[in-house]
């Protein structure tokens, strides 16, 4: 019995720990500016992390096999304070280390205010679809009312036209940016609480009804990426995806002033 | 300190309600929360089963049940969720296993409010009934998750189930609260007063340490719950607005509410809800204990340091709520503050894998079945616990929060890690409890498969989660890079269906052992603890009018000049048990 609990052990341990080796599923192409610090911080959480997996499973297996009763006498004691205190330290280092690494990696991200010259994006998030809009040249997103929202219409995000800076606002359903420039997203609910999820951005926040959630990404990379829902928003929360387009500066500038001259 | 000799003792019922129905007979309720939680467990692991089918097979139309809508789906995810964490994982080792052991280990004739915890089980019981009521009404059960997100749970009009049957599952949790507040305060007054002669502190049982600083928990993190779901239940009903900020349209209607916070509900949701997973696993943590050091035949390594620690998660288990919602819009500066002390958390956590370690090194391992899940506890601890760290980071969180690595990560640590704790007590005190001893062999082929199962459930979810699966999906139609993960996602469907099948030995074996097993004797175990000192099952009062008397610490096993491995700890003769720190 003991050896079969061994090899089970071992086994599961094993096999469960190749597909985390071999990446056989791993974190999806990163493609924006924040990307490599995260996946660096995960690749040394892993290995820390796989190290304690191996030695915790591999010990267990291998101590319920090699003291099983086989009519020997047990060991008597009831401990000893010096393991105790160093596998508490050293308990203690490793987690709090690896936290401290991975908090500036969040502070370089969230605590610094958007650059100078970054885009400016508002995502609405609203049962079940995402909205997207570009404040257009004079950089003022125009007033919205509640009462105005209507999709069906042509204005989902409930933007009031009686606004002058409403004039040149663009929305669109679909995320354009430019590569390699900054992205000052703001982010709306006008319902029930969404997750704006852009796996390749190793992006993720909450969009919260009542709230305007101030974020920032650069992408860095030209392409097609997946943005889904994070938050169960309802019955639709499975469908409720969209694209962010990323396009070199002068096609996103072209992008842009296509649609102000539809809007015209 | 009142000892169990000055309180009351009620004599032993006769009629059949007094007796089994409305018992205030700690053991009788004990079973009756066992057999609700047992229930319970076996409606949750049904839903999950066809949330499971509904995934890989969206077309399937199942027998009885019909079409899985996208709704429904989300009523399933919901109501699993809710069963499983409160009727089964609170409900199962506190209210079954505690109610049932406590007393007896700790050497009291009965829990100190006979009538309280009666009423708790059936304010208990009231709660199931109307949450089971939740499907039948119109609108069916509330699709907005175990955790009940406002404004989706404060909404009529947020989606089908948001009607009377929010209404339900609010109302069914604020009763469970009232109930497990009862049960708390019960389990604490009884554990301070109602110890026998010589049962110090620190000579209680690391079970019943655990069953206390989880009533501690309870008494604390239910009360939060209660009030949330009150406003929950008046934001909903009567116009008010805690949660529900102003100028939302919801389906093209504005809706008339202003001023309320979306992240108080969470704020009081997760209160609660963090304190509520040790609430799950902490009893699990004492049984795993106890059995280690039992089937080792040693003492717990480092008694102390196993008592620091719960007390320690205890403590910080009410400090880390906010790592649920680093990505809620709450402020970035606070994640700092909780992404510390969730790992610090996971100190004590690691202090407990050590000793339990330490317990089976150099040990005489007997590799009965509730020892092989215990060992199946401390494994499942160890792998859901290493997922934590990553969780705990904020910044690694970005792409893993709402993910299946998540759902992989609880299920592992407080779902099924905490339902092999359940399974180990079952397996242990079955003959304490019932007079009759389980069939070994077919338990140890249910441990097998179970213990196989989960991994193969479970472990391909952190891949999906890292691959960036969201959860809470009805269909993986939509989201173009969800398709390639689809054959996981069959494996593990698979994967459930036999390990749900597997259940079905344990039901066999619980059922044909109560009435046909063969009969236990009064220390199968060889164990210390007090309730190996009285029949199988006991008497009414437990020590048949003799209050013991205890002598030596839980876990004195293999004391050298001892006359057998193990000293019982009435056992009024001293041997050399001091020699050894």
């Amino acid at each position: 019995m003991g050896l079969v609990l061994l090899v089970v052990i071992w086994l599961i341990t094993l096999v469960s720990s190749y597909f985390f080796y071999a990446h056989t599923w791993w974190l999806p192409h990163a493609a924006s500016a924040a990307a490599p610090a995260i996946d660096r911080q995960f690749d040394l959480t892993f290995v820390l992390m796989g190290i304690v997996f191996l030695a915790a499973q591999l010990g267990l297996g291998l101590f319920v096999w090699r003291y099983r009763d086989r009519g020997q006498k047990a060991h008597f004691s009831h401990g000893n304070n010096t393991l105790e205190f160093t596998w508490t330290t050293l308990t203690a280092i490793l987690f709090l280390g690896l936290v401290m690494a991975s908090n500036r990696i969040w502070a370089e991200q969230r605590f610094t205010p958007p650059q100078p010259g970054a885009i400016q994006v508002e995502a609405t998030g609203l049962q079940f679809a995402w909205y997207f809009r570009y404040p257009g040249p004079d950089g003022q997103y125009g007033r919205t009312k509640p009462e105005l929202e209507d999709a069906s219409v042509g204005n989902a995000v409930g933007i009031d036209d009686a606004d002058p800076a409403a004039k040149d606002d663009v929305v669109s359903g679909v995320m354009v940016l430019p590569v390699n420039r900054q992205v000052d997203l703001t982010l709306r609910s006008q319902d029930v609480i969404h997750s704006l999820f852009i796996p390749a951005m190793r992006f993720k926040q909450d969009a919260v009804p009542g709230l305007m959630i101030h974020m920032h990404f650069t992408p860095t990379q030209v392409g097609d990426y997946e943005i889904a829902c994070a938050e169960l928003c309802g019955l639709g929360h499975y469908k409720m995806h969209a694209v962010l387009k990323v396009v070199s500066e002068p096609d996103f500038a072209k992008w842009l002033a296509e649609r102000e001259a539809e809007k015209q | 300190m009142a000892t169990s000799e000055q309180v009351h003792v009620h004599p032993a019922p006769t009629g059949f309600l007094r007796k089994y129905i409305f018992s205030l007979d700690h053991k009788v309720i004990g079973l009756q929360y066992y057999f609700l939680a047992l229930f319970s467990v076996f409606l949750g692991m049904g839903l999950s089963l066809l949330m499971r089918i509904h995934l890989v097979w969206p077309e399937a139309h199942l027998p009885i049940f019909g079409d899985i809508k996208p709704e429904t789906y989300l009523a399933l995810l919901t109501m699993h969720g809710t069963f499983m964490v409160f009727f089964v994982l609170t409900t199962a080792p506190q209210g079954g296993f505690g109610n049932y052991m406590l007393p007896i280990q700790i050497g009291a004739p009965d829990m100190a409010f006979p009538v309280l915890n009666m009423l708790s089980f059936w304010t208990t019981f009231l709660a199931l009934v109307v949450m089971v009521a939740a499907f039948f009404v119109t609108g069916g059960a509330p699709l907005h998750g175990w955790t009940g997100y406002a404004p989706l749970s404060a909404l009529q009009s947020s989606g089908p189930g948001e009607g009377l049957g929010a209404d339900l599952w609010i109302t069914s949790i604020a009763l469970f609260c009232v109930a497990s507040m009862m049960g708390a305060l019960n389990f604490i007054t009884t554990t301070l007063d109602l110890r026998a002669r010589g049962m110090s502190l620190m000579r209680m049982p690391l079970t019943t340490w655990t069953w206390f600083v989880t009533a501690i928990l309870g008494l604390l993190a239910f009360g939060v719950l209660l009030a949330a779901g009150i406003l929950l239940l008046l934001d909903r009903n009567a116009g008010t607005s805690f949660f529900v900020p102003g100028g939302l349209v919801l389906s093209g209607q504005i809706i008339n509410h202003k001023g309320g916070s979306p992240l108080l509900w969470q704020h009081l949701f997760w209160f609660f809800g963090h304190p509520e997973v040790y609430i799950a696993i902490l009893p699990g943590m004492g049984v795993c204990s106890q059995l280690l050091s039992t089937f080792s035949r040693k003492p717990i390594f480092g008694y102390k340091a196993m008592v620091y620690a719960v007390l320690a998660i205890g403590v910080l288990g009410f400090l880390v709520w906010g790592h649920h919602m680093f990505m809620s819009g709450m402020s970035p500066y606070s994640a700092f503050a909780f992404s510390y002390m969730t790992m610090a958390i996971g100190v004590p956590s690691a202090i407990k894998t050590f000793n339990w370690l330490g317990t089976i090194w150099k040990g005489k391992v007997r590799l009965t079945t509730p020892m092989l899940y215990a060992i199946g506890f401390v494994s499942l601890f160890v792998s859901g616990g290493l997922s934590g760290p990553f969780l705990a980071q904020p910044s690694l969180d970005i792409p893993l929060h709402d993910t299946y690595f998540v759902v992989a990560h609880f299920h592992l640590i407080m779902g099924v890690a905490a339902i092999f704790g359940i399974f180990a007590a079952t397996y242990y005190w079955f003959p304490k409890m019932f007079g009759r001893m389980m069939n070994d062999g077919l338990g140890k082929i249910h441990f097998f498969l179970t213990f196989i199962g989960t991994y193969a459930i479970f472990m391909p979810m952190h891949y999906l989660g890292l691959a960036g699966h969201p959860r809470r999906y009805s269909q993986l139609t939509e989201v173009s890079y969800l398709h390639g993960l689809m054959p996981l996602q069959h494996f593990i469907t698979i994967a459930a269906f036999i390990t749900i099948g597997a259940q079905l030995l344990f039901l066999v074996n619980l059922f044909w052992s109560m009435f046909k097993g063969p009969k236990a004797p009064i220390n199968p175990w060889e164990a210390t603890t007090l309730e190996w000192t009285v029949p199988s099952p006991p008497p009414h009062d437990n020590f048949g009018g003799k209050t013991p008397v205890v002598y030596h610490g839980p876990y004195e096993y293999s004391v050298p000049g001892a006359p057998q491995d193990f000293v019982m700890q009435n056992d009024p003769k001293q041997y050399g048990e001091g020699t050894a720190h």
